[in-house]
């Protein structure tokens, strides 16, 4: 028998740099996909060998050499590092560009682009950390996939809401009511001017609250509410569930009780995901994207995924909403970050900047545009900002800023309908809403005594306190 | 029903608009290069998605004295209707204002 080894193939462990994953001079196709990682080698460990291995690990490497690499067009399917450059003012710190070639990834996948680009790789030795901060994804490939199931224009026209953000709220306590009561502040908060109102993430069918229970009872709350306000409504019916059947199941009850439902789309999974907006596409359902999980991925600055990644997904595979930062609430957020992240998922063409922490440009090939949501630690005294902010293409979600109202959830959901169109008729002025927005709010409260006692139960909240983890890096190093 | 519940989306919570502060928002439509339209309405629920229209959009519209005559005209001519205008956007391919400006005398 013949010695397969003989002088045909050099057994044993090379340095990734040498085996085609540093690739300097690779200029990148039209059709790759790139990726922006953060890396942080070990001490002993060269930058442009630690970014080969990210390249290698990523596509199609393995810790050592093997004979049938020897059968393949590896110079295709390797993942190619063609960038490194240090991150200023964060000694240790590169990042480096990746392009992968379009066949590494099936069809309409993001299970199998995260397996790839974010799978073993994270775990790997001769990193002290690594973080995903950006994805370039082709036209080719995002044709490939459906994206929302109605988008932003889609559903204004179907709910008739024109000229402003969306306004919403989460009903709070978050568990422990019963079908009911929860169903009394649903209609509460919906009659009193709100457009939607939210299950909160980790509202399923537990059993104080059953899901078909909540459902009958919330779309009694929309169709009352409808019936005295002539506006549309609805609530967000949460169809997060131990396993996809009865996730569809869940669904197929809830289309007949509200246009919207509501997933946590990072806890199910990106297949589940997947499924859930493919039925709400043919079923013509409204899909609202809760992020639950998502600070466990994206909030160290160093290591794992960055927020934009996850939202870009989100829009690949397809929700109508999804959260991000408010920037002035009590959640974390980088104000540039989040603007970045706005324009990710409402824009049709988004170019890099690097100040906003986006580091590629973005065609969407025309897939629909999402709303982006607002919400946590947010009242009336925020809404000039928020209006600045997010513009129109936005939902405005004020939990507490609406159920914590002294007169209750209807007086809550008109303080902040009042101000709201305040700022927006403010805006169609032509007043400086950053510069007026104390004076636009305080005339508003004139007519409006629920408006008056929210401005002034709020008046002292402050959530600026505490400087965000996850930040931008300066674009000059620090002096 | 109770004619206090009613609304009417935006700008349904604020004060009816006076003839100043209607002209200031059709002047932010023209400034932004909307198209803009007006339709009327004795059903303004929310679920009454086609509203008669008042003559065509008002492509040609170029000062606010324009678009506000016409409404005045509509108003004249349907005095039991709800008028609406509408800012059209050929890009996004549809409304991005819609308000309510004249409830029935």
């Amino acid at each position: 028998m013949p010695d397969l080894a003989d002088g045909l193939f050099e057994a044993g462990v090379r340095k990734y740099m040498e085996m085609g994953y540093w690739r300097p001079d690779y200029a990148p196709r039209d059709t790759d996909i790139l990726a922006a990682f953060r890396v942080t080698p070990q001490e002993d460990v060269l930058p442009e060998e630690a970014a080969a291995a990210v390249a290698a690990e990523s596509s199609t490497g393995t810790w050592t050499v093997v004979w049938t690499d020897r059968l393949v067009d590896l110079e295709r399917y390797q993942g190619k590092c063609y960038r490194l450059e240090p991150v200023p003012g964060q000694p240790g710190q590169h990042i480096a560009f990746v392009a992968y070639d379009l066949d590494l990834f099936e069809e309409g996948s993001v299970a199998n682009m995260a397996s790839s680009i974010i799978g073993n790789v994270f775990g790997f030795k001769a990193l002290k950390a690594l973080r995903l901060e950006d994805l370039r994804i082709p036209v080719a490939y995002l044709k490939t996939f459906q994206g929302p199931p109605h988008g932003i224009q889609v559903e204004r026209d179907r709910l008739n809401k024109h000229g402003r953000p969306i306004l919403g709220a989460t009903i709070k306590p978050k568990l422990g009511m019963s079908a009911r009561n929860y169903g009394r502040a649903v209609y509460e908060c919906l009659r009193g001017g709100l457009d939607f109102t939210k299950d909160d993430e980790n509202i399923n069918s537990q059993p104080f609250l059953r899901w078909r229970d909540r459902f009958s009872f919330v779309a009694e709350a929309i169709r009352k509410a409808e019936d005295e306000t002539g506006e549309r409504k609805g609530h967000y019916l949460n169809v997060t569930a131990p396993d996809v059947e009865q996730m569809l199941e869940r669904a197929e009850y809830a289309r007949q009780c509200s246009p919207i439902i509501m997933v946590d789309y990072l806890v199910v999974g990106w297949p589940a995901f997947q499924t859930l907006s493919r039925w709400c596409r043919r079923n013509g359902v409204l899909l609202h994207c809760h992020r639950a999980t998502h600070a466990v991925i994206d909030r160290q600055r160093n290591h794992g995924v960055h927020w934009r990644v996850l939202a870009k997904w989100c829009r690949m595979v397809g929700g109508d909403h999804v959260h991000n930062g408010t920037v002035v609430g009590k959640l974390e957020g980088d104000r540039a970050a989040t603007i970045g992240v706005n324009d990710l998922l409402r824009e049709d063409f988004v170019p890099e900047d690097r100040s906003g922490g986006i580091y590629f440009d973005q065609p969407w090939a025309s897939l629909a545009g999402m709303f982006p949501v607002a919400s946590g630690g947010i009242h009336v005294w925020h809404m000039p900002e928020l209006v600045a902010i997010f513009g129109d293409d936005a939902v405005l979600q004020f939990g507490g800023g609406t159920l914590g109202h002294p007169w209750g959830n209807a007086a809550g959901a008109t303080a902040n309908r009042v101000a709201l169109e305040a700022v927006i008729k403010a805006r169609g002025e032509g007043r400086d809403l950053a510069a007026e927005g104390q004076d636009i709010l305080r005339r508003a409260a004139g007519h409006s005594p629920e408006l008056r006692s929210a401005m002034e139960l709020w008046g002292d909240v402050r959530f600026d306190g505490f400087e965000a983890v996850d930040t931008l890096d300066r674009m000059e190093p620090a002096t | 029903m109770n004619g206090q519940t009613r609304r009417f989306e935006t700008f349904s919570f604020l004060p009816p608009l006076t003839e100043e502060e209607i002209a200031a928002q059709v002047r932010h439509i023209l400034d932004r290069g909307l198209i803009p339209a007006i339709e009327y309405t004795t059903d303004p629920r929310s679920r009454n998605v086609f509203w008669s229209m008042w003559k065509l959009p008002l492509f040609d519209s170029r000062t606010v004295e324009d678009v506000v005559s016409e409404v005045e005209a509509c108003a004249e001519d349907h005095p039991d209707s709800y008028v609406k205008l509408v800012g059209y956007d050929r890009r996004k391919q549809g409304q991005v204002v819609a308000f309510v400006m004249r409830r029935p005398r």
